[in-house]
Formats: structure tokens, sequence, C-alpha cells
């Protein structure tokens, strides 16, 4: 062990052993950090946003567009006729869900296991879950056919006193990503609390400050208040940790409850999970890598942040590809003829065998080169491997549900499943949606946590420069003597009078 | 509107650096003040320590929220989907809610089907237990408020971005108008103002 430490740290004195890589660079000071950030908001928007915001707006109006036809002619303009009855909606949901996934995963669980480096990220991907499950909640209001009747969803009696029923994944899914939604919803907005304290305090009286002040609700960065808040984020990051898990375990308990081949599977729900983070995590990287660059905010969102990423891209994506093979696996291995019927047909030579490699190629081999750190820190190599991601997770869905629908038990109710103009542009234009909501959020909320940027800097620590620099403990709180090469040099300092 | 009454709240004195800061706060606690606050753009690891402030109740309010959502998920599903209640003698409460079991899925009437159940009684108890902690807070550091006296102050605005600020109330027994001043600057104030609000 000392031979290494020595070997690693030639200079003598130039200690950097227990240094971390600092999370915002260039040493910024407290004041740039919130001028930057607010700049984006304050500033004339570059042309560039304009450039993406008009033909989202319309990509929207694409959207709702086809749901007024859908509505004024009937289902039947959707490809979907029996037995896929689930087809490109509940692929789009279930697409939608998993991007939102990734948001409350990096403030809840990383904020539990203190990965400090979310600050950066946190608020763009919290602000990205909102929208990307927005989107999602589209399509299941729509599949149920008569989108007026959607009210039966909730949990009031109808006209005949009956009920839901509670006892169906279907109505468990209701509860899960409304519940996901609001609790998402709560969690973003009181982190936004401060920040939009911030932005109160900077802008000239007028109806921007009273619209600011009023949603910072009387801020004023009390001690006092920020230890109850501390406890009330700490809480809220407890609640969405479980919460988040379970959300697409109920998405997919819609199938894994089900007796279809190929659906009825127990590694669905870890399997759903692993895939909804890693699909979430590259649209994360797809949206802020463009960010930070038009935006300038390369000091605040380092190639930390991004290697960090790409790392758990590779890791779920690995995972990912493990419940691929165990399925196929135990489709053989549990010698139910129909279940391994239906894995060959979705990967040998069924008539969807294409989107399966699709699938396959984009979510388990594409991302294998983050295993190089040189991948992992190319900006290019991280963007193309990201919309691999966002589109082989899209066809991961598409395979489980469609494919899946296609071939079902008995031949003949064999039918191959063709999209129709309507389904494509539907989903098309929920692009739209998504980048609509996330260029007014760049637009008029800080895209970057300021209070929380600022609290991970060194001089927010208030024994900054204090003695124990560079981590060296003088004694150690066991009682053990240091060995030699914990010091500069080798060299014991002597020890500082009290 | 301004009237020429006015009312001291209290000093808000500025500090350079968050360490000043928190060596500040360790000073005014062992002098004794209680109404007394520090102001930061940030939460300041250990400044509770530094200040005496105890840990907040809030869990305590969200355990009893989570509870709520728990037994209110259960309550209506065993009301709407089974005969629970009325075979432990309160089959009142049915003909209340004018619900009966409903048969579906092969699955039992009795009680025995509660597992089916455990899903929405998970997300509800998240969910009343995510309002708590909103609500909560909220009551607990006595927000939302349209103003405050500290908001008179021109500097205090840059709490928000790289101020840290103390100020002691008035209604401080210990305040006192020159010697809580020449406190503050003993003990490395930057900039002290008298805060005074409009009566």
């Amino acid at each position: 062990m000392a031979a290494t430490d020595s070997a690693s740290h030639p200079e003598p004195g130039a200690y950097t052993a227990l240094d971390r890589e600092p999370l915002v660079l260039n040493n910024r000071s407290f004041s740039w950090i919130t001028n930057r950030i607010c700049g984006i908001i304050e500033n004339k928007q570059p042309f560039l946003w304009w450039i993406l915001f008009i033909p989202s707006v319309a990509l929207t109006g694409l959207t709702a567009f086809c749901f007024t036809y859908l509505i004024s002619t009937g289902v039947g303009v959707w490809g979907q006729k029996q037995p896929v009855a689930w087809a490109w909606d509940i692929t789009n949901f279930v697409f939608w869900i998993g991007i939102g996934h990734a948001g409350t995963l990096i403030s809840a669980i990383l904020f539990l296991t203190r990965q400090r480096w979310r600050t950066s990220v946190n608020r763009a991907a919290e602000a990205m879950t909102l929208f990307a499950v927005m989107c999602a909640g589209l399509f299941p209001a729509f599949h149920v056919g008569r989108v007026w009747m959607v009210w039966f969803l909730a949990p009031i009696p109808n006209a005949n006193a009956i009920w839901q029923n509670f006892k169906s994944p279907l109505l468990w899914d209701v509860f899960a990503v409304s519940t996901y939604f609001t609790v998402s919803v709560i969690f973003w907005y009181l982190g936004l609390v401060p920040d939009l304290a911030t932005l109160r305090d900077r802008c000239k009286p007028g109806v921007k400050k009273m619209l600011y002040g009023m949603f910072a609700l009387g801020w004023r960065g009390a001690n006092r208040h920020w230890s109850h808040y501390e406890t009330a984020y700490m809480l809220l990051a407890a609640l969405s940790t479980p919460l988040v898990l379970s959300v697409h375990s109920v998405v997919s308990f819609d199938f894994a409850t089900s007796v279809v081949p190929g659906w009825h599977t127990t590694i669905f729900p870890p399997y759903f999970v692993a895939g909804a983070i890693f699909g979430g995590f590259a649209m994360v990287l797809t949206l802020m890598i463009p960010v930070r660059a038009i935006y300038g905010l390369h000091d605040l969102i380092t190639p930390k942040h991004i290697d960090n990423m790409s790392k758990i891209i590779l890791l779920t994506g690995t995972i990912v590809g493990y419940a691929y093979c165990m399925e196929f696996f135990m489709a053989y291995y549990s010698a139910n003829p129909y279940e391994l019927q239906t894995f060959k047909m979705r990967g040998l030579y069924g008539p969807s065998t294409w989107a399966y490699y699709w699938m396959f190629f984009c979510n388990v081999f594409a991302p294998q080169i983050f295993w190089f750190r040189k991948m992992r820190t190319n900006l290019w190599a991280v963007m193309i491997v990201c919309q691999f991601v966002n589109a082989g997770m899209w066809f991961e869905r598409y395979v489980i549900i469609a494919t899946t629908l296609e071939r079902h038990l008995t031949p003949g109710s064999w039918r191959v499943y063709t999209a129709t103009w309507v389904d494509k542009m539907t989903f098309l234009g929920t692009f739209g949606l998504f980048m609509m909501l996330f260029l007014l959020f760049l637009r008029f909320l800080p895209v970057i946590a300021i209070g929380e940027v600022k609290a991970v800097t060194p001089e927010a620590d208030p024994h900054n420069g204090d003695s124990h620099e560079h981590g060296v403990q003088e004694n150690d709180v066991m009682g053990y003597e240091e060995p030699a090469s914990t010091y500069p040099g080798g060299v014991k300092p002597a020890a500082t009078p009290a | 509107m301004s009237t020429t009454l006015k009312r001291v709240h209290g000093y808000l004195a500025e500090f350079d650096s968050v360490k000043a800061l928190y060596h500040a706060a360790e000073e005014v606690r062992d002098a004794g003040y209680t109404r007394w606050d520090c102001h930061t753009p940030f939460p300041v690891h250990g400044l509770d320590a530094a200040m005496g402030v105890k840990r907040s109740k809030l869990p305590w309010f969200v355990f009893f929220g989570g509870i709520t959502g728990t037994t209110v998920a259960f309550v209506l599903q065993t009301l709407t989907q089974t005969n629970f209640w009325s075979s432990i003698g309160l089959g009142f409460l049915e003909t209340i809610a004018e619900t009966y079991p409903t048969v579906v899925q092969s699955k039992p009437t009795d009680i025995w089907t509660l597992p089916a159940f455990f899903p929405v009684m998970f997300e509800l108890t998240i969910l009343f237990s995510a309002f708590t902690v909103l609500f909560g807070l909220l009551a607990l550091i006595g927000l939302p408020r349209l103003n405050h006296p500290l908001f008179t102050s021109k500097r205090f605005a840059k709490f928000s971005d790289d101020g840290f600020f103390v100020c002691i109330e008035a209604r401080d027994a210990k305040f006192a108008q020159e010697g809580t001043k020449e406190f503050l600057e003993k003990i490395g104030a930057k900039n002290i103002e008298l805060v005074e609000d409009d009566i």
C-alpha cells in the first residue's frame, strides 16, 4: 500500500491523493454562479432557442391534431386490431414514463447516497421527468377509447355504484403514475423555492418580480428555515426512492400479471426499472450536453458529470442485456412450449425480428464503448450512444408489446401489426411537446440548482482552509498511527498547539 | 406607503464568508441570544449546531401523514371490493357507503385478497407523506408570507446571491440598541444596519 501511494505521488509536498476532483471548475465564486445561471433567464435567448422552439410548437400542434382526428373519427385510425390491442400507444407510454425516471433517480437516490455531483444536473433532470410523464400520460388517456370517460380511472363510483377494480394492475398503474407525477412536482418545486428567491431579488419591480416572488413564498434564506427545509428535502428523497422503483415495477405488472406468453415473467419489475434508468439518463445527456454548450455551463456541468452518467448508462445497459439473455434462457428452461415459441418468434424467425435486433444492438452493444474513458469524455461519442439508447429503449417496449401480441397463443389469430400515419405522427408530436416544455423551462426557470451548486464549492464549507489540509488526519479517530506515506513528503508534521 | 412611525426589527450584520458567519453564529449562541437567525444563499453544513438549532420535528408529522395514507387506501379498497367490514360486524359501513363486494378475476371477496391491495396502499402512503412534507414544512417555517421587515433592507437582497447575514431581532430579551451593535462589531461583522419596519 505504502509503496504504491508514494509511487503515484512522485513530488513531495504536492500531495493530492485525497483531494477530490472539484465539482465546479476554475474556482468560480458564488456570485459568478448566480450570474451565469440567472443570466440564461435574464438575457435574450440565443437564436437557436427560437429555431428549436418554433418547430416544437408546430409538432405539439401535430399531436393535438392527431388526437382530435382520433376522437372525431374513431379508434380505427390507429393500427391496433385484435389480437394486437396494445401497440404504439402503450409502447409510447412506457417509453416516456421510462425517460421520466432519471430525474427522480438523480434527485432521490443520488441524494441519499451523497453523490454531490448530482447538484449540477438534478434540476434539469427533474424538469425533464415532469415533461416526460406529461407526454406519457396522454397515451393511456386516449387509449381508453372514449377519452371523455377517462374520469372512470379515478376512484369515484360510477352511476351504478360500481367502483374501480382495485385488484387490477391497470388501476395500480393509475395510482402509481399519478402519485409519481405529484410527488415529482412537489420535489421539484421545493428545490426551486430558494432559486426563485434569487430570481426575485434580481428582478426590477414589476410583473416578473411579483410572479417569482409569489412562487418563492417569501423565502429569506433563514437558517431556522433551512434546517426544516433540509429535513423536508431528505424526507422527500427517502419517499421518492422506493416510489421511483415502484412506478416502473407497477408498469411492468401491467404485463407480468397477465397470462400472455412473453409477458408473464418475474424478471419484469427489476428489468423495467433498470431499463427506465438507462433510457432516462440517455435523455438527460441528450438534453444537457447541448444546453451546456449553448449556455456556456462548462464549469458547472463538467466532464466528470458526463463521465459519471455514462458509467450509469453502461451499468444499466448491461443489466438490461443480462435481462434479455435471462428472459430467453428462462423461456427455454421453464419447459413451457408457448413461452419458448414466443421468444423464438421474437428473436429468431417472427415478422418483427428486425426490431429485436435493433433493440439488442442499441441497448446492449452500443453502450459497451463506455468501458473506455476516452469514449466517456468524447461528447460526440456520448451523444451518438445516447441516441442509440433513446431509439433502443423505444424498440424494447415495441418488442415486448407489439411483437408478443402479433404471435398470440393460437396461430389462427396471428396478425402482422403495422402502424398507421396517425400512430407515427402522434408519437412524433410528443417529442415536440417535450421539447417545447423543456425550452420554456430553460427560458423561465433556473436550469441548474443555484443554491445547491454553491453548497458543493469549497468556499461553502465553514471549515474550508482550516487544519487537516488535504484531508490528512493528524490524529486518527481510532487512535492508530498514520503510515508515513500519508504525509506530504513522507514526513509527519509537528503537532500544532491547540 | 410610508409613515414616519417606525418599529425597530433588529440588527442585520453582514459577514465576509461562510467561515466568518459560522464562527459568528457560535459567538451569538454563546452570548445567549435566542431571537436571531442566519441568512445564507444555501444551507451551511453544521450551522444548526453552531446556532444551537434543534432537529426538525417534521419527520413525526410525515409519519402520521403516511399512516393516514395507508389507512385511507386500506379502507377504500376493502370497503369497495370485499366483505371484510361486514365480517367483523361493521356491515353498516358498507350500507352507508353503498358498496358491495366486487366479484372479478376469481379473487376471493374476503380479507385474503389483501395482497392485491398492497400497490395502492403503498402509493397512497407515499402520496400522503409527500403532501405532509410540503404543508408541514410550510407550517413549521411560517411561509408563505407576503412581506417581511428584512426586505426593507437594500443590502439584504444579497442573501440569495453571496451574502451571509446574521439578524438579531429587537424582540430578543438581550437586545440593546448600542450593546448589540458593539457585540456584532466585536465578532467581525462588516456592515451593520438597523432594520426598521413601517408600522
